[in-house]
């Protein structure tokens, strides 16, 4: 108990802070201690593959490409503006209700949860097996989709010639 | 309180920490960082029902998670790729500033 409080404090002030730094830098820092907490307590879940999966992809994958993004951006700098939206009392609300209705409805079907259940024997063989049979079509889609994704990012961002529009702003 | 529910309680309130961080910033690769923090709240759940779960050798809610490990590293890339390209074309992230879809 002791250790999931620790690990569930690491993980909410990771993400407090995601969100409410006001140097972008400072906020993908922020965002890898959340991602390795979340990783952390896929382990205390027995969930060894999803836990290192979970290192593998986000911490060394996708907070690489948000530091890689403000970079490019020249996200690092602080607007003057300030850093929240106009609408940022509503958006406060809504979220608040949200934790609201989700705390609630656990709260009070804490009696019907199940309880203490042995940790399940699972090992990378198990997983395999699964991945080549049962799940073999959700792997395919998944395939195909990385593939299509990756395709699709590299066109996106990639650096566009000088159109009519452009042309026709510098003349 | 059982195990169960205290992970419940934490996925809800990385949810809606991201949810308020996507619906607050103006930056919109904050906006990104708040959807990530979502998703992987929903994965949490799934491993915890997986866990706690009466049949955890079927492995249902572990393949979903590690399913949207890999879908959300699509979205990731993508959603990022798009940023960079409208900052290349407005100049800003600013999503207040982004209000016209017209290039």
């Amino acid at each position: 108990m002791i250790v999931f409080a620790i690990l569930a404090a690491l993980t909410v002030a990771g993400s407090l802070a995601a969100v409410l730094l006001r140097n972008t830098v400072h906020c993908a820092l922020a965002l890898t201690g959340a991602f390795i907490g979340l990783a952390l307590l896929f382990l205390r879940l027995d969930a060894q593959f999803a836990g290192f999966a979970q290192i593998l992809v986000y911490v060394g994958a996708v907070a690489i490409l948000v530091v890689f993004a403000i970079l490019l951006t020249r996200g690092s700098e602080t607007p003057a503006t300030g850093v929240f939206s106009r609408t940022w009392f509503a958006g406060l609300v809504v979220a608040a209700g949200v934790f609201a209705v989700l705390a609630w409805t656990v709260l009070h079907s804490a009696v019907a949860l199940p309880h203490e259940f042995a940790a399940p024997q699972v090992s990378v063989a198990q997983i395999g097996n699964a991945l080549m049979g049962r799940y073999v079509l959700p792997l395919e889609i998944v395939a195909v989709l990385l593939t299509a994704a990756m395709i699709g990012a590299v066109i996106v961002a990639m650096h566009e010639k000088p159109g009519k529009y452009e042309k026709k702003e510098a003349n | 309180m059982t195990p169960l529910a205290g992970y419940l309680l934490v996925a809800a309130l990385v949810f809606a920490i991201g949810l308020a961080g996507a619906l607050t910033r103006r930056n919109a690769i904050l906006v990104l960082i708040g959807i990530e923090l979502m998703l992987n709240a929903a994965n949490l759940n799934f491993i915890a029902f997986w866990r706690y779960g009466p049949h955890p050798e079927a492995l249902t809610g572990f393949l979903f998670a590690v399913f949207s490990i890999a879908i959300a590293a699509a979205e990731a890339a993508v959603g990022l790729g798009l940023v960079i390209s409208i900052y290349r074309h407005l100049r800003t992230t600013d999503l207040d500033e982004i209000n016209r879809m017209k290039g």
